[in-house]
């Protein structure tokens, strides 16, 4: 098996192959329930770099990719490859369909956008009745998705069905140092861990994760971590940049995270209180090789390591998202910086993960102070 | 120089402190006429009484240009006089009803008077329905006004140093500008048509048929604007001090980009401050000036301006001369709009 | 050179021209009009007016066919640590705008540049009470152009336009989504006529111009009106199609049918005599009813100069004002040989028979 030379230096950059690979992510239609699509890049592209591959009864993808080092950790790190998005739910004839929600996203963010709907892309809009038509008090109702249609276009398309899975059909662009695009959450993720695998250090033995269904409740994370059974648990995810002005000025003690101030290490969510000898492990290795990193604010939402920490007897778990503006909507928008700051860290600290910092916390805790 | 800006100073006071609401400018533009006698080729009135100076003949690579400044003001007219002397009225223009509990009126006869207001219920707005005039009158016989009797606000001048406050800066202060930029202007091949527009608080009346009448090829309103540089106040960019304010739009009139860079060019040369400006609300005589006949290119240079339509209207003194100087600047030379 | 339609109007609907800022579109028409007419000219609020010469006797009357070209929008009208504060260029309902893709048209450096953006919701914590649930007003909405926010400052200025930037759409039986087919797709049908009529033998001037400001107020189709004074006007603006969410009162199948409008802003005698040449040549037509008006550059065309008699054809469209309009490509092409014919038909003395009853 063809396993590249791991480099001493690892210094990640967004190339024109990095982003065409980042670009055909986030442009798949992989909604929660129907990952295929990213599954199968995710498989070609680690053809070549993994000691074991499997895809679980989930769907989730599991590669393994064995260190040579001694004593090497067993870490898992997840990402999800499933995004929000819709099910077609009934044909309504003419190249209408009614359409639900799967995940979480904003109604208000609906209306009025081009989608792609199935394994073929089929182009429909949701469109909505025009201004000229409705009244003031219409428009000071939020349009709900039941009254919302997908439409293909008079007539109809055999290739739509229902039952199929629909994203919008934004696709990835360049800002500037930034990159606008749906699905970033959790493509960076899945992304990341590609070049990851691709490039391991060799003193631990990395599980790799892609998993399903992240959107329905990490349901995908939960089996994966199951027949993994790591040592150490690691989800990069994506999570909210609301670092956006007060309407009045005043500060803006909600932020969650900040474009531009590095990865977001995570202390609590919703569904995990963070290893704190994993936060540690994190926080010195980014100090180490001035990698700016930032907390996340604690607060709601998850990742999968809400499952997978409480895998079997316990895993200790931490999380690390990629800052990100508007998630769950048409189009989120991050710093390439944070995103290749995001892949270094994890890099770095897997390099100086040692066993030994799992034993930290109990010296601590009773005869060093 | 001291003593030019003395008299600017001089005319708008003398002009804020004259009354004129729409239809009864007839005291406002005598008081203009009177000062910029001698600096026009010709002056006239038309049909709708707008004021018109022309100065210059259109000469090869010229351009006939109109400049409106409207001189007439919000005000009231009375609409009822009851039986205890008490008036009611109706707004000629954009009267906030905010702004009228307390206030003093003088109307064109020379009456003055007071606004009181009827006991409102709880959590109540009050609307013009609940105002009248009080002109001290003791009866309906003894008032000494009756029903379609105009009256302006009444406020005194306040020099408050490097701000100046006043009712009906809006658009006092343009007049002046106008008034200024006219003497000042050496028009070259330009043959300048300086509007002193009537009925603009109603509707660009005046501008609509001035601009019919003059047929410009390039027109440029003169016209204050809002500012968003109080506490908690409106979001808008432009500030009192920060320099004359090149409008791209205002709910009337989308200005002609061609005239905005023109307007951004002459300031950038000049090395005045100057910003951009985006009025959610409000119209100008530029919008009259834009849809004339076969249409025209039109802008409009305006002056940031607090508390537009109070009877206490806030502008900058740098604002006031940097506003002569671009206008000067803008009609003294041939035009190009690309 | 046979025109290609659906090429011609993705080209159009993929350029800027918001009202009042139309030079970009205007400069895409004229390409495409220009072999097709003997002179071109461009008035003075920016719309373009094709000249193709009758072969009647002079004096000979002209018609002038007006379908607008600007597109709605929105405009800078604050930067906000980076973001961009904005209100709308013509009528657009706030409940489209979050998460919409954007061009921002960036003016203040030396270089004019177009900077992909998109539309967005501040969080409801940074908002006040009116923003906290609902659909967001529009002044709360914010631009992010993903710039960092000193470049932003140096790149734009308040009044700079942004467009939407929704890519044209392939969809089912030949029709096709994106944001300004309303009146894009007119304008293309005004291009399918004049393609026809240089074929045909016509008698009369015909004048066809891509109006600016519509949307803004049939501004510049009023203007060129009194510039041109025609005899006639036709007009031809989007009308509402059948669709999920609500139609108009016509309720019109897409690629089925052209729609006559009738109502106060039409000349009776030059709608009935439309219907007859419909009739002629078997073009599927219908009364587009506009009780109080259609709101299209009829209004303001009508009452120009003296008064100028108009009649009225459409294009059906869903989901007008998003941008995800759609529109048939047949009712364009109808729309377009309705105004062929009924121009070529034109006998030099036709105005005696538009007359009041």
């Amino acid at each position: 098996m063809a396993k590249t030379e791991v480099s001493t230096k690892f210094n990640p950059r967004l190339g024109k192959k990095e982003l065409d690979l980042l670009t055909r992510l986030c442009n798949a239609v992989s909604v929660s329930g129907d990952e295929q699509e990213v599954r199968a890049i995710v498989l070609e592209e680690l053809r070549d770099f993994a000691d074991f591959t499997k895809v679980d009864a989930m769907g989730n993808v599991l590669v393994r990719r064995e260190g040579t080092g001694k004593d090497r950790v067993r870490v898992m790190i997840a990402a999800h490859m499933d995004e929000v998005g819709f099910m077609i739910v009934k044909d309504e004839g003419d190249g209408v369909f009614e359409f639900r929600v799967i995940g979480g996203v904003d109604p208000r963010q609906l209306v009025g956008k081009p989608v792609i709907i199935g394994r073929d892309h089929v182009p429909g809009v949701i469109g909505a009745k025009a201004i000229h038509l409705t009244t003031p008090e219409e428009r000071k109702q939020v349009l709900k998705v039941d009254q919302l249609r997908i439409d293909v276009g008079p007539g109809g398309d055999s290739k739509v069905k229902v039952g199929d899975r629909a994203t919008f059909a934004t696709k990835l662009a360049v800002l500037g140092p930034s990159i606008r695009s749906k699905a970033l959450d959790d493509r960076l993720g899945v992304f990341n861990l590609i070049q990851l695998v691709k490039q391991a250090p060799e003193n631990v033995d990395l599980l790799a994760a892609f998993t399903v269904q992240e959107e329905l409740g990490l349901r995908g994370a939960k089996t994966a971590a199951y027949g993994f059974d790591p040592e150490i648990g690691i989800a990069m995810d994506s999570t909210p940049a609301n670092d956006l002005p007060h309407y009045d000025g005043l500060p803006n003690t909600s932020h969650n995270t900040r474009l531009g101030d590095g990865p977001a290490i995570y202390i609590m969510d919703r569904g995990t209180i963070g290893d704190q000898r994993l936060i540690k492990w994190l926080t010195e290795s980014a100090e180490a090789e001035k990698i700016p990193w930032q907390f996340r604010q604690p607060g709601m939402g998850g990742t999968d390591a809400g499952e997978i920490h409480k895998t079997r007897a316990g895993v200790p778990s931490v999380s690390v998202s990629v800052p990100q503006r508007y998630l769950h909507s048409a189009a989120g928008l991050i710093r390439i910086e944070d995103e290749l700051n995001t892949l270094k860290l994890i890099h770095t600290a897997l390099k100086r993960l040692d066993r030994s910092i799992l034993n930290r916390q109990e010296k601590s805790n009773g005869k060093e102070k | 120089m001291a003593k030019k800006n003395n008299s600017l100073w001089t005319i708008l006071q003398t002009l804020v402190e004259t009354p004129g609401p729409s239809g009864s400018e007839h005291v406002i533009r005598e008081k203009i006429k009177a000062e910029i006698q001698g600096h026009a080729d010709e002056i006239y009135t038309d049909a709708l009484g707008n004021l018109i100076a022309r100065k210059g003949v259109l000469k090869e690579g010229g351009k006939r240009i109109m400049i409106s400044a409207h001189i007439d003001e919000i005000g009231l007219m009375v609409t009822h006089v009851d039986d205890n002397g008490f008036a009611r009225f109706m707004p000629i223009g954009g009267i906030n009803p905010m702004t009228c509990l307390g206030g003093r009126v003088l109307f064109m006869n020379g009456t003055q008077g007071v606004i009181g207001m009827e006991r409102l219920e709880k959590d109540e707005h009050p609307t013009l329905m609940k105002y009248f005039i009080d002109t001290g009158a003791t009866s309906k016989e003894d008032s000494k006004i009756g029903v379609g009797d105009v009256c302006g606000f009444e406020r005194p001048f306040l020099d408050l140093g490097k701000r100046l406050v006043a009712k009906s800066m809006d658009d006092r202060v343009a007049a002046t500008i106008a008034m200024e930029a006219l003497k000042e202007v050496k028009p070259g091949a330009n043959e300048l048509y300086f509007v002193f527009s009537v009925q603009e608080e109603v509707g660009l009346r005046g501008a609509i048929t001035a601009a019919y009448g003059v047929d410009p090829e390039l027109g440029l309103a003169v016209d204050v604007t809002r500012t968003g540089d109080t506490p908690l106040g409106v979001k808008m960019e432009v500030a009192l001090g920060n320099g004359p304010a090149i409008k791209v739009r205002d709910s009337s009139f989308i200005a002609d980009p061609r005239v905005v860079n023109w307007m951004v060019a002459e300031a950038k040369a000049q090395k005045l401050p100057y910003q951009m400006e985006v009025l959610e609300a409000g119209g100008t005589d530029g919008a009259a000036m834009q849809r004339t006949r076969a249409g025209v290119p039109a802008g409009c240079l305006s002056i940031p301006c607090r508390y537009i339509h109070s009877p206490s209207e806030m502008v900058d003194r740098d604002d006031v001369e940097n506003s002569v100087k671009l206008l000067v600047g803008l009609l003294g030379k041939p035009v190009s709009l690309g | 050179m046979k025109l290609d339609l659906k090429q011609h109007i993705k080209e159009m609907i993929s350029a800027p021209g918001l009202s009042g800022y139309e030079a970009p579109i205007r400069e895409i028409i004229r390409a495409a009009w220009q072999p097709l007419a003997d002179e071109i000219r461009v008035n003075n609020l920016g719309s373009l007016q094709a000249i193709k010469r009758g072969e009647g006797t002079q004096p000979r009357p002209s018609v002038m066919i007006a379908a607008h070209m600007d597109a709605i929008g929105l405009m800078v009208t604050g930067i906000d640590d980076g973001f961009l504060r904005f209100m709308q260029v013509g009528g657009v309902d706030p409940r489209i705008l979050p998460g919409q893709m954007v061009t921002v048209h960036a003016t203040n450096s030396d270089v004019a540049r177009d900077l992909p953006a998109m539309v967005v919701m501040p969080p409801a914590a940074l908002l006040p009470k009116d923003g906290k649930s609902g659909p967001l007003p529009q002044k709360y909405l914010l631009v992010d152009t993903g710039l960092l926010p000193d470049e932003v400052k140096k790149l734009v200025r308040v009044g700079d336009v942004i467009s939407f930037a929704t890519e044209p759409m392939e969809l089912c039986s030949d029709t096709i989504s994106g944001h300004t087919l309303d009146n894009r797709a007119s304008v293309a049908a005004v291009t399918v006529a004049l393609e026809m009529l240089s074929k045909r033998k016509h008698l009369w001037d015909v004048m066809a111009v891509a109006t600016s400001q519509e949307e803004v107020g049939a501004i510049g189709a009023q203007a060129d009106a009194f510039a041109i004074k025609p005899d006639f006007a036709i007009v031809i603006d989007v009308t509402f199609a059948k669709a999920p969410g609500g139609a108009g009162i016509g309720n019109f199948e897409m690629g089925k049918v052209t729609p006559l409008t009738w109502g106060s802003c039409n000349h009776p005698a030059l709608h009935k005599a439309m219907l007859e040449t419909a009739e002629e040549y078997e073009i599927n037509v219908a009364k587009d009813l506009a009780p109080t008006g259609s709101g299209t550059d009829a209004w303001s065309v009508q009452v120009a100069e003296a008064g100028i008699p108009v009649v009225e054809l459409g294009i059906p469209l869903r989901y007008m004002h998003t941008p995800v309009e759609v529109v048939s490509l047949k009712d364009v092409r109808r729309a377009g040989r309705l105004m062929a014919e009924f121009i070529a038909n034109l006998p030099l003395d036709f105005m005696k028979t538009v007359i009041w009853e």
